[in-house]
């Protein structure tokens, strides 16, 4: 048996190289298939993997609760919003909390401007306490003080891209921006986060909470983000549901409507993009499984024509004393090795193509592929090559000797 | 004890309403390195005899006993072995196997023993140099001369060193210069104590044999021994 193995591997290896052109363009669709799944799975691999690191660092101790309105209520124009009220009522009712802070996007322009030099970045309202929140420290000048809340400075802390962004000087400390038509004095500059997702996570203005309400004028619409840390005690499920509980009495939210603002943890947020990364794996399977399907056609129908051309050869070699066996190996391997060189320059091909995204995007993480996903590759690809081998290769030892001898 | 014996052999071809009687009761006995021509015009059953001996094909009716097994019963497994044991085939179109060279056809058949690439290639190459052909081993069939190729062809009836060879009208495709030579090997293999079975047409090539028997629509018509050298072939 596996004396037959080697034989048949062999002659099968020799005719697929005898046809070089037509077995590549047979395999073609395997290629195509194992390319795309593993471009796929290499570049959402070292995505999570990146994000797994990544979100581990933010720190598992702390929340954020935002204001949330589901689609059909904003198509409605009824918005949801989170208050100062409600800031101020987490602060005195809550538990476990070692750090609390606002944040207020700017909701017009985000523009900043330093000179002639004008940038976009996110410009958000907050207090002393995101330093602790956000796990954001300066490396020069000083961060955002309770009086500068208190008294309205405009003051700002950048982040290093906006520094750059902005062509400030090495040092921006005591430098003026204009901010909204405002002029804003910069105090500090943060420390380089470096970025998630390709996003950064220094090309951020923070100025004192109050001077961002005062500049949006409209109190009434105001929607704030809240950003808190747990205190080393609390457990992150009781702040929870202590919270949701605080928000639906102080939003009068009765016991068959849904909370009006969302409670995100960093634990949470991976878990999200881990299941988007699952949809996306899904989907691109069910892709695949198609193409490797029509592959697997593709090798059927160019084993049945195969074995048509050979039919004499076939004649000859049963006349010479070859078994049925031998006759339906010989086709089976060719069939399962067609199919698994596809699987294996799919693999190649679909490594370079995730390599390839993950370096034209600038901050992807490298791209990787795990070892399951190889297996998988060959091992798909193999069955189908036998699946679609069988009809051929059984075609071929079934016929009778002497037709097949005179078989023209 | 025969080396084969045919006993009341029939095939017949259904041809729509009428039945082609390709062989009509054959009753034959060939014994061990008997040298045998089976002669007769064409479409008198010669072809269908050799495909029966080979047990490539299966008669209608009839005995067929080969080395004394009974092939009647066997199944197409059981037959492809007794072809790889017993049989030698030498076609008149050859049959080579295009994409392997001549040392990869005379080694095909060792293939279906489980003989070892090594030993494969040496017994090959000894069969090779025994029909001449030592110094081609690597060449395409469609780099060799029709009777080039038939050596191959010869060689790899040889290899296995079988009981028999069958050639169905071996020179046909040959010019007649080659015809000879070819010819020559066959009395020198007979000579050297094979059995050889051999179909044709012409007269000149049955001469060679010393057992000559004559077929006329799908009987034996004529059964005779000549005398070794009594013919001589004219080239
Ligand atoms: N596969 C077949 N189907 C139908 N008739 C056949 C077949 N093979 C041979 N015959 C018929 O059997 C007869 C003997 O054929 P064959 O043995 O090839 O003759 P020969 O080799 O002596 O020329 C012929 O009449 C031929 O037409
Ligand atoms: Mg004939």
């Amino acid at each position: 048996m596996f004396f037959a193995l080697i034989e048949s591997s062999r002659s099968a290896l020799m005719s697929i190289f005898a046809h070089r052109l037509r077995s590549f363009l047979t395999t073609l669709g395997i290629i195509i298939g194992v390319a795309s799944v593993i471009a796929v799975i290499s570049v959402t691999q070292g995505m999570s993997a990146f994000i797994g690191e990544t979100f581990a660092s933010l720190g598992t101790n702390s929340l954020t609760i935002q204001s949330y309105t589901p689609f059909e209520d904003q198509m409605k124009g009824i918005r949801a919003r989170l208050t100062p009220d409600d800031l101020e009522l987490i602060e005195r009712r809550a538990d476990g909390i070692a750090s609390i802070t606002p944040i207020l996007y700017a909701n017009r322009s985000s523009q900043i401007k330093y000179g002639s030099q004008t940038a976009f970045s996110q410009i958000m309202g907050t207090t002393y306490a995101y330093q602790d929140v956000a796990q954001s420290y300066t490396q020069a000048g000083r961060f955002l003080a309770q009086s500068d809340n208190l008294t309205r400075r405009r003051i700002a802390v950048i982040g290093e891209d906006v520094r750059e962004n902005l062509s400030l000087p090495e040092n921006p400390i005591n430098e003026y921006v204009e901010i909204g038509g405002e002029w804003f004095k910069i105090v500090g500059l943060l420390d380089s986060m470096g970025d998630i997702m390709g996003m950064s996570r220094d090309d951020i203005v923070l100025v004192p909470y109050a001077t961002m309400v005062s500049l949006q004028g409209n109190q009434a619409r105001t929607d704030i983000q809240i950003q808190l840390s747990l205190s080393e005690s609390a457990e992150l499920e009781d702040v929870t549901t202590q919270l949701s509980t605080l928000l639906r009495n102080a939003h009068n939210l009765g016991s068959d409507e849904d909370d009006d603002f969302r409670i995100q943890t960093a634990e949470q947020l991976m878990e999200e993009f881990n299941q988007i990364i699952g949809m996306v794996t899904v989907v691109i399977g069910g892709i695949v499984g198609i193409s490797l399907l029509v592959g697997g056609i593709g090798i059927m129908n160019i084993m049945l024509v195969s074995v048509t051309e050979r039919t004499r050869e076939i004649g000859i070699c049963k006349a010479i004393g070859a078994k049925r066996h031998h006759i339906l190996m010989q086709f089976l391997i060719e069939a399962l090795l067609l199919s698994l060189l596809g699987g294996l320059i799919g693999l190649a091909t679909g490594f370079g193509l995730g390599t390839l995204i993950a370096n034209t995007i600038p901050g992807f993480p490298p791209a990787s592929i795990p070892f399951w996903a190889i297996a998988l590759a060959l091992g798909f690809s193999g069955f189908v090559g036998v699946l679609f081998g069988i009809l051929p290769a059984a075609k071929a030892a079934n016929l009778d000797p002497i037709d097949a001898l005179r078989y023209e | 004890m025969a080396l084969i014996q045919l006993q009341g052999i029939t095939k017949y071809y259904e041809m729509g309403s009428q039945v082609v009687k390709a062989l009509d009761g054959i009753d034959i006995e060939v014994l061990k390195n008997d040298y045998l021509a089976f002669i007769g015009s064409s479409g008198s059953g010669k072809s269908t005899m050799l495909n029966i001996l080979g047990c490539l094909d299966k008669p209608t009716d009839g005995q067929y006993h080969l080395n004394g097994t009974n092939v009647e019963n066997l199944d197409q497994n059981e037959l492809s072995e007794i072809r790889n044991k017993e049989i030698g085939f030498i076609f008149q179109s050859f049959n080579l196997l295009p994409r392997a060279n001549a040392l990869g056809n005379v080694m095909q058949p060792l293939i279906y023993r489980n003989i070892g690439l090594k030993q494969r290639k040496q017994v090959a190459m000894e069969a090779l140099e025994r029909v001449g052909l030592g110094d081609r081993t690597d060449h395409l069939p469609n780099q060799l001369s029709g009777g080039q190729r038939q050596r191959v062809a010869i060689a790899r009836a040889l290899v296995t060193h079988p009981s028999i060879l069958l050639a169905d009208e071996p020179t046909g495709n040959l010019d007649s210069r080659t015809t000879i030579e070819i010819m020559q090997l066959f009395d020198e293999l007979h000579a050297e104590g094979h059995t050889l079975i051999v179909v044709t047409h012409e007269d000149e090539i049955a001469q060679h044999c010393q057992r000559i028997v004559e077929m006329k629509d799908g009987k034996i018509f004529n059964d005779q021994v000549v005398e070794k050298g009594t013919a001589e072939l004219t080239s």
